[in-house]
């Protein structure tokens, strides 16, 4: 606990730490409060369609007459939980790999790395883009093709560090007791891989973000009713001849969430790893 | 070794690496498309299917024939470019793809230029005073034009231009003779492209920039009473410009996959837009070709950039870069 406030206090000591941690949190709290403030996100009221902002409507209304700031609320709180779900586990799954390839070396690690090589070989939203037109939308589906394409990032990561640590002596003389190798890699190679992984989920909570939003603009990724921040812009643009308002709203609310999940990344990679700070 | 033979042994080295990636990825695309479920004739066709057309997808792609065969056929065609006749246009599908290729690359060259020419600047200058409010500045700014996604800068430049200004057409690519309007169609979907990269480009000019400055030769440099613009503009600058040589291959990658949602946005014509068309249509082929191309230039894309920087910076081909 007084590591995580010593880590928070290191965070808020400098302007983009602060201002990473101001947005996130105005983000969260946006997308948490959503469901007191305003009513059902689904509530049709036709005679109030693209209403302007104001008292009835915080944020106006869109083209059924809903409320938008509880569609972007909801919208937001649903892309956070999908952005964080996928990094998530695509960082579990990434470091498991890429620490079992480490150790075990040989042509498990080089068919592994190849895999990597050939899934990085494919631009990411071209890669889920096709894995998306083969097997079908959906949210589950959709978080398992995303997890795929950003699993190889974490590996590598997972694998250098493994690869690393193996030659270290502490773990040598560990492997000359007999100690079970469960063992070892639960007690030397999780914590020592984890603060690097923890870094790079953080920055790629944003990229995870943007991507969602990418894909569910161009309608493959999350499916009505359900709605996220890309699928409001896309609402929102069909008719943005009427009423510019849905789409500003949540593009802006996109924006500052990319933005504040970067800074706040960036700091914690400070905090963390200070020796990678420097290079980008 | 020489150096010249480090670097034909580095190159030769990437060349293997590359074909194999790129037969791996060809591989990995055929396995994708073969483990989807179901009969894939009649998932391709949906409610187009009739038994002629089924007959004819089952022909050309040899979904008859054995696994390995069927391996072989993908493989062979995809090296030759052959991939195939489109079953809904009739045509062959590398014309369609050849078709729209030019419009995607000048897009995306455009915008890695326009990102050069505005990114390498501003790095220099918060790299000549770092520290400063300006520095500061700029270094907020970058990353503001890093983290906002494509599609909000496509959304916003769509809706000042298009909405409010008329000033600059948001629709199409413009007609084909014409090279002022093909140019005007450009302007907007190139910056709203380029603006991650301005960003990320300024950022890694502003460090490499300062990594070169802090160097002992820069002192004796200034030692000497060489004048900072002359340092940086004469020495310095081309060592910082490595780092940028080197993720531009990724930046062509990037910039072609983001292209897609730039395409439709701004109802361009291009890759982005014909995969997009092609999945709405469940045109598998079709999907299946603009895939292999795209990987096929950002691997090739990564390996010239390879190439030149083993070619700027000798240290990148003696394995110590």
């Amino acid at each position: 606990m007084s590591e995580a406030m010593w880590a928070l206090r290191r965070i808020c000591s400098e302007r983009d730490g602060r201002l990473g941690l101001a947005f996130t949190t105005i983000i969260l709290v946006f997308a948490l409060v959503g469901p007191l403030v305003s009513p059902d996100p689904n509530v049709l009221d036709i005679k109030a369609r693209f209403a302007a902002p104001g008292i009835a409507h915080l944020f106006g209304t869109d083209n059924l007459g809903r409320d938008l700031f509880a569609r972007t609320s909801a919208g937001t709180r649903y892309a956070l939980t999908l952005a964080v779900t996928i990094v998530v586990i695509s960082s579990i799954i990434g470091s498991l790999i890429g620490i079992v390839a480490g150790i075990a070396g040989g042509w498990v690690d080089r068919a592994v790395t190849a895999v990597f090589d050939i899934v990085n070989a494919f631009p990411p939203l071209i890669l889920a883009f096709a894995l998306i037109a083969l097997y079908g939308k959906g949210s589950a589906t959709f978080v398992l093709l995303v997890t795929v394409v950003f699993i190889p990032q974490f590996g590598r990561m997972a694998r250098a560090r493994a690869r690393t640590l193996r030659n270290l002596s502490f773990i040598e003389a560990e492997r000359m007791l007999a100690v079970h190798p469960a063992t070892i890699v639960v007690r030397h190679y999780l914590p020592n891989v984890a603060g690097p992984i923890i870094v790079l989920a953080s920055m790629n909570l944003p990229v995870v973000i943007a991507f969602e939003a990418s894909l569910s603009f161009l309608g493959f990724g999350v499916q009505p009713p359900k709605s996220s921040l890309g699928t409001l812009i896309k609402d929102g643009f069909v008719s943005i001849n009427q009423s510019w308002w849905p789409t500003v709203t949540a593009a802006l609310v996109l924006a500052v969430a990319t933005l504040g999940a970067t800074l706040l990344g960036e700091a914690l990679r400070r905090v963390i790893d200070p020796k990678s700070a420097g290079t980008r | 070794m020489t150096r010249t033979q480090r670097t034909a042994a580095f190159i030769a080295t990437r060349l293997g690496s590359m074909a194999l990636t790129i037969v791996g990825a060809t591989l990995l695309l055929f396995l994708m498309v073969r483990l989807v479920p179901g009969d894939f004739a009649s998932v391709m066709l949906g409610p187009r299917a009739t038994p002629e057309l089924r007959a004819q997808i089952v022909h050309d792609m040899g979904l008859d024939r054995s696994f390995v065969e069927q391996l072989w056929l993908f493989v062979s065609r995809a090296a030759t470019g052959n991939f195939g006749e489109d079953v809904v246009s009739h045509r062959p599908i590398l014309d369609l793809v050849l078709e729209v290729i030019p419009n995607t690359l000048a897009l995306a060259f455009s915008a890695l230029a326009l990102a050069l020419l505005v990114g390498i600047p501003i790095g220099v200058i918060a790299a000549l005073k770092p520290g400063s409010w300006l520095d500061s500045g700029l270094a907020l700014l970058s990353i503001s034009f890093i983290t906002t996604p494509t599609l909000v800068v496509s959304v916003v430049l769509f809706l000042i231009f298009a909405i409010g200004l008329h000033w600059l057409p948001v629709a199409g690519a413009g007609n084909p003779g014409d090279i002022v309007d093909r140019l005007q169609h450009l302007v907007l979907p190139s910056v709203a492209l380029a603006l991650g990269w301005i960003g990320y480009i300024s950022r890694l000019v502003r460090a490499a920039l300062l990594d070169t400055l802090a160097e002992l030769h820069v002192r004796t440099l200034r030692a000497y009473g060489v004048s900072e613009y002359r340092i940086v503009g004469l020495f310095a600058l081309k060592l910082a410009l490595v780092p940028v040589v080197s993720i531009l291959g990724i930046g062509l990658g990037d910039l072609i996959g983001s292209s897609v949602v730039v395409e439709i946005i701004f109802a361009r014509t291009g890759i982005g837009s014909l995969i997009f068309n092609s999945i709405a249509q469940r045109n598998y082929p079709v999907v299946q070709a603009c895939v292999v191309f795209i990987v096929a230039f950002y691997i090739l894309a990564n390996l010239v950039v390879d190439m030149v920087n083993a070619l700027l910076d000798p240290r990148v081909a003696a394995g110590r870069g």
